[in-house]
């Protein structure tokens, strides 16, 4: 069968099959007992199992026809989860992803994996035995101290039983059984127990005595009796009674009731114990349990409520907005044109046209968002395997996985996610012991939080770990040569802790494995700063660090300020100013060969737009000036222009291969006219 | 059959500059453009004469007189625009004219000869005599070189 057409497909279903493996597994660690979570990766294990045989890859095939076994047993209670075994699967679930990723990259899919399926089945049958042994006795000691454990006595009931065998009177527990079909139970219950009383006194029945007058019981129900009749003749009396198929009756001697009750003890204890070897490594026990539910409950009513969705290629949704793009060329033209003309009507089918396509532009926007989620989940896998490696306690806490973001701007988000994540795990939680001592919790907490604020999407990377040590930091960016001691003793904390973000910077004392080669934070700050963002490091020495991530929501479609310089036209971004001013020649200060403005009490620096970008013309000086009040983390600078044009949205578009990296410039983008303007770059401006 | 003919031609764009014809292989060439306004790109290289709107693409374009380092170009009616795709890359190189398209046979490209009117050389990847047309084969990949050094 030619399959190479259902290629594409098979590789995307089983990204998404082994993402949601992973997030399964990991889910599962948390509650081991939650035998739903095992369904859930037993059913993406087989339906991979399924396509990859239909596709021919047989290594995939086969592993996860192994991963499929372990996780039956699993699910037939005949193995535990444990750490071990968890590791085991994951290693499985590695080794298929890395073969997935093998096909997508055309090759074929093979990678030896007999270890993994050696130590599978290792667990498979070697650990089943012992397991599913404990269990069947399990099972037989609970029968024979639950033995025809019928009905349970309070204190009261203990006692009259107790007085009543002092005083030479049996006591018999008594299980009648009715006919399945017995269609007056509760005239048969009233005769069972009218000819019970003539004998002797019931003191329990089970259920309650309203309970078999209203039938609410099946066939069975139970009866203490004290008596003095033999307990044969109960048992015939009884049988007279029509409809009665089954009349059981024992006796109940002190003995019997009182290893009754300590077994019921024991009992509680037994299973009690079970658990907590089931649990092993994974602390969490009781408290989890209530929470496990609800989780599963809320997976459930995700997947039921997954609305009707059609996969679109990726590139599909980008042609689209390319083409809507020039969309917004020709509405920003046809806007111009109607100012010109001043039509009423042509005005009013611009306006018209202006509010759909802006309706339009919202909907096309969303459709390329993509939960930050996909970005997300992989970090959980991640955290645990480097927690494991530093041998350290940590436990990853996701927020706001939901939060939507460009495609455009998820696809740049990762890798520097990652850096600052490891980064977190390697330099900021300490390990338990050190942890310990200083009085924390020995398990150290990563928060990942996303959420959206105004026009942009904050990402925060927060650890209660030891925070940033100023003088380290200082004497690393002296000994680096990144600043000098005069300076750094005038820096505040906050700059301190910039410090770590300049290149060829590492704190660390043992360059490891996870982060610290020193080519860690400059390069997030850079990636960061090139999607238009902004990064922020908040840090209490002992308590914590805080990473602070500012994206915009979106790359491709922005609003700016459009500012003219001689004859020229240029773009600044809303999203980095502040305000514009008109200030007077006489406003300007100079401080050190800077020219300066006192802009509301704060001293601001001036840039002169023209100077910087080399417009052509002669000198004409006017006594007014015009200023874009612009800012870079707390910094400000003011943008001298010749005059202010307006907002507008523009479409963000490259300056193409040819030119990479011109100062100040991030982009250009066309305007109504058909001409190119470019797009200042604020962040190159400010120093 | 067109096998057989583009072991044996190749296909060119010819245009001229400075009363010398050049040509650039058809592959490279995404079209010829007429002069538009072209928006000035601060802090780059003097023949990069600034970027265009070309039908809804920014495309870079340069002087390619400058850049072979003769005399700028005056632009008037038959000053053209060629659109050169090498890869990945839209650039756009302004030149005296351009109007005719070859096929050159192959066996016809020389290499460079020693010396060719003060040009520099590293740019040319041949030369091809056709008749009594001398024709100057352009290495786009050294000319068309991406400019990174902004700061």
């Amino acid at each position: 069968m030619d399959t190479s057409q259902y290629l594409e497909m098979f590789i995307e279903e089983s990204k998404e099959h082994l993402q949601a493996c992973n997030e399964h597994l990991l889910e599962l660690e948390k509650n081991p007992e939650d035998i739903a979570i095992v369904n859930e990766v037993f059913r993406s294990a087989h339906t991979l199992k399924g396509m990859s045989a239909t596709m021919g890859y047989e290594d995939i095939a086969n592993l996860t026809h192994k991963m499929e076994n372990v996780l039956d047993e699993i699910r037939n209670n005949r193995l535990h989860v444990t750490a071990d075994l968890l590791d085991v699967v994951f290693t499985a679930v590695d080794q298929l992803e890395e073969m997935v990723l093998d096909i997508a990259a055309g090759g074929n899919g093979k990678l030896d994996v007999a270890d993994t399926v050696q130590k599978l089945h290792a667990i498979e049958i070697g650990e089943e035995a012992p397991v599913a042994a404990t269990t069947v006795e399990e099972v037989v000691s609970l029968d024979s101290s639950k033995g025809q454990n019928w009905l349970n006595y309070d204190d009261y009931e203990l006692t009259v039983i107790q007085q009543s065998l002092e005083q030479d009177y049996h006591t018999y527990e008594i299980s009648v059984k009715l006919r399945e079909d017995c269609l007056l139970k509760a005239a048969r219950v009233y005769m069972v127990f009218e000819l019970l009383e003539k004998m002797g006194d019931v003191i329990k029945s089970s259920p309650s005595v309203e309970k078999l007058e209203a039938e609410d019981f099946d066939e069975v129900f139970y009866i203490a009796l004290v008596t003095t009749e033999p307990k044969d003749d109960v048992q015939k009396k009884l049988m007279k009674v029509s409809e009665v198929t089954e009349v059981v009756v024992q006796s109940v001697t002190l003995e019997q009731l009182k290893t009754r009750q300590q077994d019921e003890l024991s009992k509680v204890e037994k299973t009690e114990q079970v658990v907590v070897q089931a649990l092993e490594e994974t602390s969490q026990t009781a408290e989890l349990k209530p929470e496990k539910k609800e989780k599963s409950s809320t997976t459930k009513g995700n997947t039921s409520s997954s609305s009707k969705t059609i996969r679109v290629n990726i590139e599909r949704l980008d042609v689209l907005m390319n083409l809507f793009e020039e969309l917004v060329i020709d509405r920003g033209r046809l806007q111009s044109i109607s100012e010109d003309l001043r039509n009423a009507e042509l005005d009013e089918t611009v306006e018209r046209m202006s509010r759909i396509t802006g309706d339009l532009q919202n909907i096309i926007l969303n459709m390329r968002m993509v939960p930050v989620e996909t970005v997300f989940n992989r970090f959980p896998r991640m955290v645990r395997q480097l927690a494991r490696d530093l041998n350290k306690k940590i436990s990853l806490e996701v927020i706001g996985a939901e939060t939507e973001l460009d495609r455009t701007v998820i696809d740049e988000i990762g890798d520097p996610l990652v850096h600052l994540i490891r980064n977190s795990l390697d330099h900021g939680i300490e390990s338990p012991e050190v942890r310990k001592s200083k009085g924390k919790p020995e398990e150290g907490t990563v928060v990942l939080r996303a959420y959206h604020s105004g026009n942009h999407v904050f990402i925060e990377i927060e650890d209660d770990g030891a925070g940033i040590n100023r003088e380290k930091v200082l004497k690393k960016a002296i000994s680096r040569g990144i600043v000098s001691e005069e300076i750094a003793i005038t820096l505040t904390d906050k700059q301190v802790a910039e410090l770590i973000l300049s290149s060829g910077f590492s704190t660390a004392d043992v360059i490891s494995d996870v982060s610290g080669r020193g080519v860690g934070l400059d390069v997030v700050k850079t990636t960061i700063e090139s999607l238009g963002g902004t990064m922020d490091i908040t840090s209490t020495e002992g308590k914590g660090s805080l990473f602070s991530i500012q994206l915009p929501l979106t790359l491709s479609i922005i609003s700016v300020m459009l500012v003219e310089l001689g004859e020229e036209i240029y773009a600044i971004p809303l999203s980095s100013i502040i305000e514009t001013a008109i200030i007077r020649s006489s406003d300007i200060l100079n401080a050190h060969n800077q020219k300066v403005i006192d802009f509301r009490g704060k001293v601001v620096p001036l840039v002169f737009l023209e100077d910087v970008f080399e417009v052509p013309r002669e000198d004409t000086k006017d006594e007014f000036h015009s200023v874009v009040i612009v800012r870079k983390g707390d910094k400000l600078a003011g943008l001298v222009v010749d005059s202010f044009i307006g907002q507008q949205e523009i479409v963000l578009k490259s300056l193409g291969a040819y030119l990479t990296s011109v100062f100040a410039i991030s982009g250009a983008t066309i305007l109504g006219n058909g001409k190119v303007a470019l797009i200042v770059d604020c962040n190159a401006l400010i120093i | 059959m067109t096998e057989a003919i583009d072991v044996q031609n190749l296909k060119v764009v010819v245009f001229q500059l400075a009363d010398k014809e050049y040509v650039i292989p058809v592959t490279h060439v995404q079209g010829i453009e007429k002069l538009t306004h072209i928006t000035r790109v601060p802090k780059t290289p003097s023949y990069v004469k600034g970027v265009i709107n070309l039908r809804g693409v920014v495309t870079p374009i340069i002087d390619l007189r400058k850049r072979l380092g003769l005399l700028e170009s005056e632009l008037n009616e038959s000053s053209r625009i060629i659109i050169i795709t090498l890869e990945d890359m839209n650039v756009g190189v302004i030149v005296d004219s351009a109007n005719d398209v070859l096929d050159i046979p192959t066996d016809s490209i020389e290499p460079q000869p020693e010396v060719v009117g003060g040009l520099e050389e590293d740019y040319i990847a041949g030369v091809a005599k056709l008749g009594s047309r001398l024709l100057i084969l352009l290495h786009m990949h050294l000319v068309l070189n991406p400019i990174k050094s902004g700061v």
